[in-house]
């Protein structure tokens, strides 16, 4: 099952090499990892997707509250939640198909940010499933590249914790 | 030379006075740091990048044992924290000498040991050149420290210090790393005073246990019919033995602990029933796996306690009382998890503790005892190891520090040593760290200049570490050295006896004459070959006032039981006086 765990962390050198060598060390699977700088530039939040259970999600954030520059960890399981991950994607686009693949970035609501006599690199953001889905789309005219950020996510309604 | 006798400061005020605007080095203020910490000892091992701190170790009233090896260096700060409490520190080069106390490190990990680590760097600028003697150390530790640092100005590092101290010592102890580049400890920076705040708004201790959660406990306790208390190293670090005994005796239930829990709970009282596990007492193990409600206090369910997981406890309720929450629930299923310090916890729950008569349970557990007793066959004429400590426990009426390698005789001694109190055994148990017991023996005696310290070796595992010797005769400490030579990795040749049809592959090894290696070094050796020799030799030998270092050639194939074999339930142990298997 995948789990949606937001870490706050103070944003020091060796941090990050912290935090994924203990998923590595215990052998836990991390799906997506996305590290940015907050409002407060003394943090960073790592939005963390992991795979496991119950008992594993639990071990989990224990160890990760064990680190000692990280500072609170958020559990989003069951949490209705804003998820994002953000693509970049280069698809070939010859011009008898540019039309077509123009209607396509459209109709999910992606956004072309260069393009060349060959290529469109477009950028989209979205849910997992979203972005899944306009890979798929674009397969059959052949992709050049794919970037993605990984997850990031924000519960819908505030929570003071 | 030993330096405690080396000078005396020069004049001047003392250094923990220092404080206000004065610019000192980065070695200065380290040293006055230390100080400011209670650091009275220092092991360790200099170098090219160290030479700033040694220099200003020379003016320091702080003692420095130089080892013959860093790993020693680690392993003696190990032992000296085991014994006392306090943090050992230990002061090494960069490159080699750092990547030497990485063993150490992870035998303090493993084991919850409070240390600081000072490691020296290359110049904060030719970090990541591959610059001579450099090695990324804080990379190499991470997984196997508490936690680490590396200090990048001069002016960050007292403050650093003080994390790294408070961090060693708080709550599940730990060793801490500090990477100290040259051009740091070098530099100048002014020093601020013992109330500089430390910047660790990610770490917090949980002391005082949840107050419901600590009378649910007593509750289940009152209700239980056949409780078993099992305590570990957490109730030694917690300086709890005073309250378990109180707790144990108040509750009227048995207790069993682990390898390093021995000593909290008296061996030889009543309600002991010594250690559990792979190779614990047949009726320790037993009563765990009969018992109604098992009380975990400072042990973490390691798996050579367990056995199978799935079969481990199976009628009981399960209390877990830890500091550390990652403890609870990680191996076994908690029922009543108690967060915070041993101590504290169990003091606290004495007041709701019911008196109970648990005869019926006791007496079960009497004619376990007297079914299943911990023996050997003495009859012939070889050296038992068994009857070697026997012996020794008995010439020291049990109050001497025992230090250990690991193997067959470090699963003797736990067996056939009567501990009686906390802080009294030295030994590996999570990392299982081969050559800990002499460099952890030296470490032991400067803690404990007055204490009998006793190293009980195997031949291989002393092997590893014999470099130690002359650190031990040059500060004149009176170690005595037991190894129980059987000529084997004796725990591997068990093992290749009983799961690899007798095919001892590179186990058996040779080695040269202990008794004349230990007087080339300039200590005391002797040899016993009989049995009969054995109470004189180690007469002896406690009266010797240098270091010691007896060889006993013990019977070759002597094995370690009862043993758990793994995979097995723990009431599944072979090796038992009779054959007959108890109902779980
Ligand atoms: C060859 C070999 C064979 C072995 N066989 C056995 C065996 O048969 N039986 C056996 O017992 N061991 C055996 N061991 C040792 C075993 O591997 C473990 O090291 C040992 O069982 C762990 O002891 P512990 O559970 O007391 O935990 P420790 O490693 O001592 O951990 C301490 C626990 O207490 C907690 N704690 C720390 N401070 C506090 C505090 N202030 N308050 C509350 N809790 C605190 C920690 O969070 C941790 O969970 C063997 C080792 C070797 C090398
Ligand atoms: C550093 C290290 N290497 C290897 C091992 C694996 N090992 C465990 S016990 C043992 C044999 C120990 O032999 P010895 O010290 O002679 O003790 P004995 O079992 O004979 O009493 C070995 C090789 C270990 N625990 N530590
Ligand atoms: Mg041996």
């Amino acid at each position: 099952m995948k789990r949606t765990l937001s870490v706050l962390v103070q944003n020091q050198p060796g941090v990050l090499a912290h935090v994924a060598g203990m998923f590595a060390a215990r052998s836990f699977n991390i799906d997506s990892l996305a590290v940015g700088r907050t409002e407060d530039p003394g943090l960073s939040r790592m939005t963390i997707v992991v795979l496991g259970d119950d008992a594993i999600l639990e071990q989990v954030r224990k160890q990760l509250g064990k680190i000692v520059p990280v500072m609170k960890i958020f559990d989003y399981t069951g949490d209705n939640l804003v998820l994002r991950d953000l693509m970049l994607l280069k698809v070939s686009a010859p011009p008898e198909k540019r039309a077509e693949i123009q209607a396509m970035i459209e109709m999910f609501h992606g956004k072309v940010v260069d393009v060349d006599s060959r290529f469109v690199m477009v950028e989209i953001a979205g849910p997992e499933e979203k972005i899944e889905a306009f890979i798929d789309m674009c397969r059959p005219y052949g992709i050049k590249d794919v970037v993605r950020t990984g997850m990031i996510a924000m519960p819908r309604h505030h929570r003071s914790k | 030379m030993d330096n405690t006798r080396k000078r005396t400061r020069q004049s001047g005020p003392p250094e923990t006075s220092r404080k206000g605007s004065e610019q000192m080095t980065g070695a200065q203020i380290l040293c006055e740091q230390l100080l400011r910490e209670g650091v009275d000892t220092v092991f360790g091992y200099p170098g090219g990048v160290v030479l700033p701190i040694f220099d200003a170790l020379y003016d320091s009233p702080i003692r420095f044992i130089l080892t013959r090896h860093e790993q020693g260096a680690t392993h003696a700060a190990d032992a000296y924290a085991r014994a006392t409490g306090k943090v050992g520190v230990v002061l090494v080069t960069s490159g080699p000498g750092a990547t030497n106390t990485v063993t150490g490190l992870a035998t303090a990990n493993m084991d919850s040991t409070p240390m600081v680590v000072l490691t020296g760097q290359v110049k904060t600028n030719l970090i990541g050149n591959d610059a001579f003697q450099e090695a990324d150390i804080t990379g190499i530790t991470r997984p196997i420290t508490k936690h680490n640092y590396i200090v990048k100005d001069t002016a960050l590092l007292a403050r650093t210090i003080k994390e790294a101290f408070h961090i060693a010592k708080t709550g599940r102890p730990g060793p801490v790393l500090v990477d100290l580049p040259v051009d740091v400890s070098s530099g100048s920076a002014v020093m601020g005073d013992e109330t500089e705040p430390m910047d660790l708004p990610g770490y917090h201790v949980r002391v005082n246990g949840h107050i419901r959660q600590i009378k649910r406990a007593a509750e289940a306790i009152n209700r239980s019919e056949r409780p078993v208390i099992y305590a570990g190293g957490g109730v030694i670090l917690s300086n709890g033995s005073e309250a378990l005994r109180a707790l144990v005796d108040k509750a009227n239930a048995p207790v069993t602990t682990t390898l390093l829990g021995l000593g909290c709970y008296d061996e030889n009282a009543y309600r002991s029933l010594r250690m559990l596990g792979m190779h614990g007492t047949a009726y320790a193990n037993f009563a765990v796996q009969e018992c109604d409600l098992l009380v975990s206090v400072g042990a973490r369910f390691d798996d050579r306690i367990t056995g199978d997981v799935k079969r481990f406890a199976p009628h009981a309720k399960i209390i877990h009382i830890d500091i550390d929450p990652a403890s609870i629930s990680k191996c076994v299923k908690v029922d009543i998890p108690v967060v915070g310090d041993a101590k504290y916890i169990l003091s606290e729950m004495l007041d709701y503790i019911e008196p109970r008569d648990r005869s019926d349970w006791f007496a079960r557990i009497d004619a376990l005892k007297s079914k299943y007793p911990l023996i050997y066959d003495n009859s012939g004429e070889e050296i038992k190891p068994q009857y070697v400590i026997e012996e020794v426990s008995r010439q020291t009426q049990g109050k001497a520090i025992v230090c250990t390698g690991v193997g067959q005789h470090q699963m003797w001694t736990a067996q056939f040593y009567k501990f009686s109190q906390p802080r009294h055994i030295m030994t590996s148990g999570g990392l299982g760290t081969m050559g800990f017991g002499l460099p952890a023996a030296i470490g032991a005696q400067i803690a404990c200049p007055d204490a009998t310290v006793v190293d009980i070796d195997g031949d291989s595992s002393f092997s590893m570490t014999l470099n130690e010797i002359p650190t031990a005769v040059e500060h004149g400490l009176p170690l005595k050295v037991c190894v129980l030579n059987n000529g084997y990795m004796g725990m591997v040749r068990q093992w290749q006896e009983l799961f690899y049809r007798r095919r001892y592959s590179k186990s058996e090894l040779g080695h040269p004459c202990f008794a004349k290696l230990a007087e080339a070094f300039g200590a005391v050796g002797l040899t016993a070959k009989t049995k009969a020799e054995v109470p004189g030799v180690i007469e002896q030998m406690l009266k010797e006032d240098r270091c010691c270092v007896v060889d006993f050639q013990i019977a070759r194939e002597e094995n370690v039981w009862p043993m758990v074999a793994s995979g097995k339930g723990l009431h599944e142990m072979s090796g038992l006086p009779t054959d007959a298997s108890e109902m779980v």
